[in-house]
């Protein structure tokens, strides 16, 4: 436990968009601050430091751009810092965020992560071939389509538990406003009859390519109760990195993960986390990870995730919905995407979910992960004050 | 509050080139090797690693991924990268041993310039509507920043070419050290212009290197080091990054930095000035006088190894604190284009 | 040919052509420079900023009060560019400045053209020099030129109805990647048709390519190994997606395969089969190009391809994937 405590007490997102050709770099970050401060009842000068997460610089083409969004971001005169832990970097900036905040440096801190895709190309700038390599990669999808594989073989996980996930995060995404992809009307049959791209790997089960920003405003004890509002009190933080490769290494159920989940339950003070935890905002880019992470945070058995999910238990009305938000399957803005789950968990507990709240939420799970699932970032957060 | 010290720092030699990879894995198992002999730690002694490194300057997306690698960081660790000169992952460190859920960190920056067109590279750092277009390189910038301080009368063209001589001489005895040398201050002022008011000696090497450091909470420092560099006060800011909406001949970043971490009684300064003026900005920004012995290692005119530099500075510092030539030391890193955003870091020696 | 004990490297062009967003307030900049008018913004403290910038640097508002100013300027500060670069506003040597244009409290980068750098002076008066055909970019404006040079001739203006909103800029950036002193052991053995691994001091387990620094022990591999091009299949996808910069055209089985007595699998093409026949425990041997095709690539084995032995054991490698 840290030796303070720390809250979200605002928190805001784009409506996240294939292209929002409508803002600049700068407007799409403000879009989502303007709302985060506004949802926190701050102003600027409540501010004390900023910490801005994103992906590749190659995905924008700038180098470091918090350089040139300074003035964007409210930072210039103040303490900024950037993040970067592949994909899930946007959970590691609520995390870098909370520390700021359980460390004792600063009272409120404004973190923000965005990807603006459109610049340029995702699958390019991650298929960029160094020399003397095999020209076999084929983006991230085709980087995890193979451990998918491995996932059902070694689970034994009947073939249409990923269209089951897909059909489930996408109706989510309908009733969220800022979601990029809306298809209330997608069935598990539609996401099974669309196009095979990286088999096992199905057009409809994979994530959209996205713009969009987000941000949230993490307060001390005594500013968090002067809100006169519900918080999201930061009851753990935990983030774990091993190599990409390694002899011997699991892919399926990476020992990072394992490890970080762990770490995340002992310092939540939770030993069984299927009854602690109401609602989770798990990364899921492809729908598969939803039953191999399952396993991997330890709400179920190891093969046994999938039965979670084929039994309705992380929809709507089962025992732990996942993803009420629509989750990455419904919006990726690459950077974007593991604040928002931290975001999504927040607002959960705090109660402003609008249409997609899960009923009585009252401790929540933010998950991100990236690279060749090896770097994880993840928080628990409730709406009383940690114990 | 938990109390916070520098133990350990080992860099690799800043050089040219490499024949290296650009995830500095070559420059970094033998630094680490180094530094965890010289605090007695094994890598499963660490609570927590940060890094600080460019996918720009490699070329390549996540770039700092295969960097893990050195570490042989299997069972997993507790990890964090910023994407920034290492010294703030030095700052991510230190706030993370102050919430108390670890007691040691170790902090590493690594960086190999020579892959890529360095000064070309950096100009992705300006506003990429209205500057980037333009393709002005990191020289021009300095220039830009240098003439600015001539006009204003914060500097001469001697006095910059007497910092290049200075760092040069000093740097004859920092085995790491890429340019060192006697200059004849007279003989340099003969000198043909790269950036005009720039000459060569005005300006860092380009370098590629990597540095580290190890940082432990209070009880775990006076454990594991005779005279640790306490840490007494840290920050960092930011300027706009509009460069012609700013005064270019002084810093308000690195005056409030210094304000903040409470740079008074200062004996030995590092300063990360990749160009000679900027030494003399920044003494003047600091509140530094003419007692403060500046940059003993030759700074970052001896080599700039990128994403490295102001950690070696920080290493340097806390150096003069652990070997006890110094009560009191000031490590000072920078990053951005014209010193747009600078940390300042005041470390201390303690008598026990 | 580098010698045989140098690491190996090559180039790694990156490139793209970005497609930058403006929104309203650059956007609106833009448009003037089409028009060859500068747009200046309003701070939050009354001064004039040019170039606009969208959130004031001192209060953080959103800006949007307006303010055309002149195309005529002070040099404010001043540097000299004598070998000019690919992409900069002159091919000549050219002064880069800082100019205060009439009406603004800050300064815009831009180039200024004055022939040789004693010209060049702050406080040295200008005026933009604009380009024959603008699109609404800051290279609308060539260069800045000395008012003391003759007044251009009045341009020719073209009438636009639509606003700039989008900006195409070409990132075109050169690299060296360099291989690691394993890899290139192993990258020249390939030249060669063999596969050289080398197995890690510590944990002893077999790596190929070699590695820099065993990735659980943080030590460079080192015993030299060399493989048989025999293996199997551990685990695979079928990428049946195209995409920008893609170099095999799909659909094609991207593989892990795993050579007999290495400890780590690497990923390849399986041919030779269906798609559909390609299974977790194939066995498989690699598929050489003709030798003369050789180079130090892992392409000089064009596929692999299934022998037609039993498959492996799904425990057999079941701790791979």
């Amino acid at each position: 436990m840290s030796e303070h405590l720390a809250a979200v007490i605002g928190t805001g997102q784009t409506h996240h968009r294939a292209k929002r050709l409508d803002v600049s770099m700068a407007g799409l970050c403000r879009e989502a601050i303007d709302r985060a401060l506004a949802d926190a009842g701050v102003d600027w000068p409540d501010i004390d430091a900023v910490v801005l997460g994103k992906a590749p610089d190659l995905f924008e083409g700038v180098m470091m751009p918090e350089l040139f969004l300074a003035d964007a971001l409210g930072a210039a005169g103040k303490p900024l810092l950037r993040v970067h832990t592949a994909g899930s970097v946007g959970g590691s900036t609520g995390v870098v965020a909370a520390s700021l905040v359980q460390s004792g440096v600063h009272r409120r801190v404004l973190a923000v992560a965005f990807e603006k895709q459109s610049e340029s190309n995702a699958m390019w700038a991650l298929s960029i071939l160094p020399p003397f390599q095999m020209p076999v990669g084929a983006g991230a999808g085709g980087y995890f389509a193979p451990h998918v594989r491995s996932y059902i073989r070694r689970s034994g996980a009947p073939d249409h538990i990923g269209a089951i996930v897909a059909a489930k995060d996408r109706r989510n995404g309908a009733k969220n406003p800022f979601a990029h992809l809306h298809q209330p009307d997608i069935t598990v049959e539609s996401v099974q009859a669309s196009q095979m791209l990286w088999d096992p790997i199905r057009y409809d089960e994979t994530c959209p390519s996205s713009d969009g920003a987000a941000a949230v405003v993490i307060a001390d004890e005594q500013a968090a109760d002067a809100t006169g509002r519900p918080a999201a009190w930061i009851h753990a933080t935990a983030m774990r990195t091993e190599p990409t490769t390694f002899a011997g290494r699991d892919q399926v159920n990476p020992q990072a993960g394992k490890d970080a989940a762990a770490a995340l339950w002992r310092k939540a003070g939770i030993t069984d986390p299927l009854a602690s935890i109401d609602t989770a905002e798990i990364y899921v880019p492809f729908s598969w990870f939803e039953p191999m992470w399952l396993e991997n945070l330890g709400f179920a058995p190891e093969g046994s995730g999938w039965k979670l999910t084929e039994a309705g238990e992380t929809d709507f009305g089962g025992r732990m919905p996942v993803n009420p938000s629509g989750g990455v399957l419904s919006s990726n803005p690459i950077g974007a995407s593991g604040l928002l789950r931290f975001l999504e968990a927040a607002g959960q507990v705090m109660g402003r979910a609008g249409e997609h709240q899960v009923d009585g939420a009252r401790k929540a799970l933010g998950h991100a992960y990236g690279g060749g699932s090896q770097y994880f970032s993840m928080w628990v957060v409730g709406v009383d004050k940690p114990v | 509050m938990t109390e916070v010290a520098i133990i350990g720092f080992a860099q690799a030699p800043n050089v040219r080139a490499t024949a290296g990879t650009t995830n500095g894995v070559e420059m970094l198992v033998p630094i680490f090797h180094d530094v965890l002999r010289d605090t007695g730690l094994a890598k499963s002694d660490i609570g927590f690693w940060c890094s600080g490194s460019s996918d720009y300057l490699a070329g390549r997306a996540f770039s700092f991924i295969a960097a893990v690698d050195a570490i042989g960081a299997f069972p997993p660790i507790n990890e964090s990268h910023v994407e920034m000169d290492a010294a703030w992952a030095l700052y991510e460190a230190w706030v993370k041993i102050r919430t108390g859920e670890v007691d040691t960190a170790l902090v590493y920056g690594f960086g190999k310039s020579s892959a890529g067109d360095l000064r070309r590279v950096l100009a992705m750092q300006l506003d990429p509507y209205t500057v980037t277009p333009l393709w002005p390189d990191s020289l021009a910038i300095a220039g830009l920043q240098a003439r600015a301080g001539l006009d204003a009368g914060r500097w001469t063209e001697r006095e910059m070419a007497e910092v290049a001589a200075r760092s040069r001489a000093d740097a004859t005895t920092n085995p790491a050290a890429q340019r060192s040398g006697p200059l004849d201050v007279d003989e340099l002022l003969t000198r043909p212009y790269l950036a005009d008011p720039l000459r060569a000696h005005d300006c860092a090497p380009i370098s590629d290197g990597a540095a580290t450091i190890v940082l432990a909470s209070a009880e775990r420092a006076r454990e594991l080091c005779a005279r640790p560099a306490w840490i007494t006060g840290i920050a960092h800011r930011i300027d706009t990054a509009a460069l012609g909406g700013r005064d270019l001949s002084t810093s308000s970043s690195a005056r409030s930095a210094a304000a903040d971490a409470g740079a008074d009684g200062i004996e030995v300064a590092e300063l990360h000035a990749p160009f000679t003026h900027q030494e003399i900005l920044l003494r003047q920004a600091i509140g530094l006088d003419d007692r403060v012995r500046i940059n003993p290692s030759g700074g970052a005119l001896a080599g700039n190894p990128m994403f490295a530099a102001g950690l070696a500075r920080i290493g340097e510092a806390a150096n003069q604190v652990i070997t006890g030539q110094a009560r009191r030391a000031l490590g000072h890193a920078t990053s951005g284009p014209a010193l747009q955003q600078n940390l300042v870091c005041v470390l201390e020696g303690r008598d026990s | 040919m580098t010698t045989t004990s140098e690491p190996l490297s090559a180039a790694l062009n990156v490139g793209f052509d970005y497609t930058r967003s403006l929104g309203p307030v650059l956007g609106r900049f833009m448009t003037a420079l089409r028009d060859r008018r500068i747009e200046g913004i309003r701070g939050s403290d009354g001064r004039v900023h040019v170039p606009p910038v969208e959130y004031d640097p001192g209060t953080a508002a959103p800006l949007t009060d307006w303010v055309e100013v002149g195309t005529e300027g002070t040099v404010r500060s001043w540097t000299w560019e004598p070998h000019p670069t690919e992409g900069q506003p002159l091919a000549h040597p050219f002064g880069w400045a800082l100019i205060q244009l009439d009406g603004a409290d800050t300064a815009l980068l831009h180039a200024v053209d004055t022939g040789t750098s004693d010209q060049l002076h702050t406080g040295l008066r200008v005026r933009a020099r604009w380009t024959e055909n603008p699109v609404g970019a800051i290279t609308d404006i060539t260069c800045f030129e000395p008012l003391s040079n003759p007044p251009p001739a009045a341009p020719s203006t073209t009438d636009h109805d639509t606003p700039v909103t989008m900006l195409t800029v070409p990132i075109h950036l050169r690299f060296q990647h360099s291989a690691s002193t394993g890899e290139s052991r192993y990258l020249r053995g390939l030249a060669e048709g063999k596969l050289l691994g080398q197995r890690c001091p510590a944990c002893e387990k077999v790596y190929i390519p070699p590695r820099g620094a065993c990735p659980t022990d943080g030590v460079p591999t080192r015993e030299e190994i060399e493989l048989p091009d025999s293996g199997i299949v551990t685990t695979f996808c079928v990428v049946n997606v195209p995409f920008l910069g893609q170099r095999l055209k799909p659909p094609y089985v991207a593989a892990y395969i795993l050579l007999d007595g290495a400890d780590i699998a690497f990923l390849h093409l399986v041919l030779g089969c269906a798609a559909d026949e390609v299974r977790m425990g194939l066995r498989v041997k690699a598929q050489w190009k003709p030798r003369d095709q050789w180079g130090t690539t892992l392409e000089n084995i064009d596929h692999f391809a299934p022998t037609g032995e039993p498959d492996a054991p799904y425990e057999s490698y079941a701790g791979h994937l």
